[in-house]
């Protein structure tokens, strides 16, 4: 079978975007939106003479990590070059963490729950700057100039490489949600700014050799890139056709991957310790101190919304994987007791609401008492299941109160008996031939009930509906019997 | 007294009781430059119109009564590897050719801060590597001792330039022994400190983990004037060392003796390759310091023999990869690349900008950390520093300071050593354990061997500059020595 065999690494690069400046100089970490080659210093500019000055709050940003990953965090960690010519990069090399000789990352090993019964384990953590922007005028391939944006070259970049114990496309993508859910749970990254988390993968299938995937900027990415280059691998090997060990480059417009350049060996980074830099000695009392100023992180959290509040590990998992939905569903929690039908509308409805208006949770205006007034609402049987989905999109486009939208949009359920019987009257006139299918057939009642709805607009109760048509029915059936 | 050979400390208190203007003092040494510069070559930038203003901003201020610094007037010449905001900085190269730092060296901010007026950037081996100044892309420095020989290197400008008057005081900076070279075959005083005590700020990189800005002086004092005002912590230098600042000079002659102090001379320094007259200049300058009180023994550092090869993989890896940045993308020169992918552009760039010592010093150091050769020569020079520290430390519980000749010989001549790489390496053999081991060493004349100087070096433990001073003060005061003027 596509896929069997599957073993995914990933190597993650998250820009520690809670700090207030790049890694080795004071040049802000904010860059977004600034003109091109304005937040650069003569520091990240790598001008003749100049020297990198280690930002403390980088390491304890990564020990913070480290903790959370469950890693073994290094008590001497140290610097190393890693020598390329590129016009990213500065001085054309970067200050980075290597595990090799010459090198010693912040932290090795760790884990992280996929919340599946599935757990990756983590290779190693460490700090690196961030290289620059560059912008091809027009496309890669036809761009007659390069354009270098430095604005970004020297941000703190926290490296995470996974062991490749990822065997699907979907996990893949979920261990990156996983993973930016513990990294805002820190407070360390945010996840919504564009470009913040970027990742290469290696996948291999059964049999085959390790191809490297460069260039996958989000989480759908992630998993469009692994089904492209798993599909196309398959088809190789089932054609007989050897797949060879390359790089190959994610092109996110045309949604495939090409060919970078074939890998004949490693290449020669030519790594050595940083001598502008000396080692950074991590003392267990910085770590114990460290891990007491940790937050609650989602594995934690989860446990509180399954045990406390008697969400259902399913909706709990999906909650916490989204720190900001998590912090939504507790803020709502405190005007409406209901955790678990809160949690079925949130992971429900709500989520695939804001997918389909393109949203993030963090963009939503609705007020968390709003949600609880529309759950209330739909308690009262005030809204049906239907009008209540009309209900929270308008309060998703408008940020309004729900009981202002039923007001004024006459969205309110019609439950009287008198009045939905005149409706259902009207439609069983209309549709002689349905009546008929509906008097043999269970199933043609739908069509009937169906009619009522798009008459009331879907506001009719659809259990009400459905007894009345059901009573009518009967009549029908005695009279024709008598 | 000719005001031109005032030591810097009696020009900084003439200038700051207002008996000598800085600006009349600077047109002396302006008018002298004027006339030995074209013979020397000693600089690559004269910066006269930026001295003239801070000559007269000085003066103005004492006119007012107002405070102005320790070096209150005195000429400073800057070697061109160190980075004067606006100023152009070439580092002797090609490829910086038109560069202009958008800021100044901490060193740099330091001197300003009392008032020393800074007179231009000196000539210089091509980014520092070299023992003669002949590696300039602005053509040789001339010894002021001899116009057909070589100043030194790589801070041959500097030396050349103190040495003939052009500036009272001057910057070098020291990676295997590059302010000794010249102070010892130019006739002045130069030191390397300890690593770590003189913030690099602002120094462009050859091979980080070695190299120091050093003072250059006609005298002991000046020399330890001008460490007071660039030394101490720099928090933009994270390999600067967090030592209170201390004022060398108050420490010359305290006390004046050197009873009991014990000098041990280190034999692999007076052996085979030393020239005859240097060996007897040095002894006899020994023999001075054992009059005095001194007491004299004799030192053999086995892991010296490992030391050149050693100094020399460790500079040029470091220097491959610091020099990887001058590809013409951001400053200096760029050559035209119409048409050509980035990778052939930039290799055009460094092939046109670089010289010849370059290529070779960047080439052999990208191999050295090449995958497969790291271990065998990155990490072998870096356990055989370890080595030679390591003996280093156990000399030093014998004898406080280690001297010897700063080099095994005399100025040679322009074109005599160019043509072979590894006799000109040669050369370092006694200057680069000072910087392998990172402990201050001080080059300071003790006579002359057929016409030309020699300098005596001397060695201490880090952060003891104040027993180097010492040492070469007491030497000084025998008056066996006297700067003289050249040419």
């Amino acid at each position: 079978m596509v896929g069997d065999g599957v073993k995914i690494g990933l190597e993650v690069h998250c820009q520690l975007t809670s700090l207030k400046t790049k890694l080795f100089c004071s040049c802000p970490t904010d860059y977004r939106g600034k003109p091109p080659n304005t937040n650069i210093c003569p520091v990240c500019m790598g001008e003749p003479g100049t020297l990198p000055v280690l930002n403390k709050e980088a390491v304890r940003a990564a020990v913070m990590v480290a903790l959370a990953l469950h890693s073994k965090i290094s008590r001497f960690t140290y610097f190393t070059r890693k020598n390329y010519f590129y016009p990213d990069m500065a001085k054309n090399f970067q200050i980075s963490q290597y595990d090799g000789v010459g090198g010693a990352p912040i932290a090795k090993g760790g884990y992280v729950d996929l919340g599946n019964g599935k757990v990756v384990r983590i290779r190693r953590l460490q700090l690196e700057e961030d290289p620059a922007r560059l912008v091809y005028e027009g496309t890669i391939d036809t761009a007659t100039a390069t354009l270098v944006d430095y604005n970004r070259h020297g941000v703190a970049l926290i490296e995470i490489v996974t062991e490749p114990d990822i065997t699907s496309p979907e996990d893949a993508r979920r261990f990156l949600q996983k993973l930016r859910s513990i990294l805002e749970h820190l407070g360390v990254f945010d996840g919504e700014l564009e470009g913040s988390m970027r990742c290469d993968a290696n996948i291999s299938l059964e049999g085959g050799v390790r191809v490297e995937i460069k260039n996958i900027s989000s989480y759908k990415d992630v998993e469009r890139a692994l089904r492209f280059e798993i599909t196309r691998q398959s088809s190789l090997i089932s054609r007989g056709i050897r797949v060879v060990r390359e790089t190959r480059f994610w092109d996110e417009r045309r949604r495939v991957t090409v060919s970078l350049r074939v890998k004949e060996t490693e290449e020669d980074y030519r790594y050595f310790p940083e001598p502008d830099l000396p080692p950074v000695v991590i003392t267990d009392e910085f770590i114990d101190e460290v891990k007491r100023s940790l937050p609650i992180l989602p594995d934690e959290r989860k446990r509180i919304f399954v045990e406390k509040y008697g969400v259902s590990e399913q909706n709990a998992e999906v909650l916490v994987n989204d720190k900001a939905l998590a912090d939504f569903f507790e803020d709502c929690l405190k005007h409406y007791g209901k955790a678990q039908e809160l949690s079925n509308l949130l992971v429900g409805d709500f989520l695939a609401q804001l997918h389909s208006l393109n949203l993030s949770v963090r963009e939503v205006k609705v007020k968390p008492e709003y949600i609880a007034k529309l759950l209330r609402l739909l308690d009262k049987k005030v809204l049906t299941g239907h009008l209540a989905k009309a209900v929270l999109r308008e309060m998703l486009e408008t940020g309004r109160d729900p009981e202002a939208i039923v007001e004024e949009k006459g969205l309110r359920r019609i439950g009287s008996r008198e009045e939905l019987e005149k409706i259902v009257d009207r439609v069983f006139r209309e549709n002689r031939k349905a009546v008929e299918d509906a008097l043999v057939n269970e199933k043609a009642v739908h069509f009937l009930v169906g009619q009522v709805m798009r008459i009331t607009r879907g506001k009719a109760d659809p259990n009400l509906t459905r007894q009345i048509i059901k009573n009518k029915l009967e009549k029908v059936r005695a009279s024709r019997k008598a | 007294m000719n005001p031109l050979l005032y030591p810097a400390e009696k020009v900084a208190s003439a200038v700051r009781n207002g008996e000598l203007s800085a600006l009349d003092y600077l047109e002396a040494v302006l008018e002298r430059l004027k006339h030995v510069e074209p013979k020397l070559n000693a600089f690559i930038t004269v910066t006269e119109e930026l001295a003239r203003r801070k000559a007269e901003n000085i003066d103005r201020r004492v006119e007012k009564g107002l405070k102005v610094g320790k070096l209150a007037g005195v000429v400073v010449a800057v070697k061109d590897n160190i980075c004067v905001k606006g100023v152009e900085t070439t580092c002797g190269s090609r490829i910086l050719k038109g560069y202009r730092p958008s800021y100044n060296a901490t060193v740099v901010e330091r001197l300003m801060a009392e008032d020393a007026v800074i007179i231009g950037k000196t000539n210089m081996d091509e980014f520092a590597m070299g023992s003669s100044t002949e590696f300039s892309a602005y053509g040789p420095t001339r010894n002021p001792w001899d116009l057909e020989r070589v100043p030194g290197g790589s801070s041959g400008g500097s030396g050349a330039a103190v040495a003939s008057g052009e500036a009272t005081l001057a910057l070098g900076s020291d990676t295997g022994g590059s302010v000794r070279c010249p102070a010892a075959f130019c006739g002045v005083v130069g030191l390397k400190p300890t690593y770590g005590l003189v913030s690099r700020y602002g120094l462009v990189a050859y091979a980080n983990s070695l190299e120091q800005i050093g003072p250059m002086a006609r005298n002991v004092g000046d020399c330890a004037l001008l460490l007071s005002v660039i030394a101490g912590y720099d928090p933009r230098d994270s390999t600067s060392l967090k030592v209170q600042p201390m004022d060398y000079q108050t420490k010359l002659t305290d006390p004046p003796e050197l009873e009991k102090l014990r000098i041990g001379v280190i034999k692999e320094f007076m052996g085979e390759g030393v020239q005859e007259g240097v060996r007897e200049r040095v002894w006899n300058a020994v023999q001075s310091l054992e009059n005095l009180g001194a007491r004299v023994g004799e030192v053999s550092l086995k892991s010296l023999d490992y030391a050149l090869a050693a100094y020399y993989i460790i500079a040029m890896s470091e220097a491959s990869s610091n020099l990887a940045r001058y590809d013409g993308l951001r400053y200096g020169f760029r050559s035209s690349d119409q048409g050509l992918d980035w990778n052939r552009a930039y290799a055009k760039t460094r092939r046109m900008g670089f010289g010849e010592e370059v290529k070779r010093r960047i080439i052999l150091g990208t191999f050295a950390l090449s995958a497969g050769y790291y271990e065998a020569y990155y990490l072998k020079a870096l356990k055989v520093r370890t080595l030679i520290r390591m003996e280093f430390e156990k000399a030093f519980k014998k004898f406080d300071v280690l001297v010897g000749p700063s080099m095994p010989m005399t100025a040679f001549k322009i074109g005599e050593k160019i043509e072979d790489p590894l006799e000109l390496y040669m050369c370092d053999i006694n200057t680069v354990p000072a910087n392998l081991v990172g402990i201050p060493a001080i080059s300071v004349p003790c006579g002359l061997s057929d016409g030309l100087p020699v300098g005596l070096q001397v060695m201490a433990p880090p952060l003891r500059e104040d027993l180097v001073f010492k040492v070469a003060y007491a030497y000084e005061r025998t008056g066996k020595w006297m700067f003289q003027l050249k040419p």
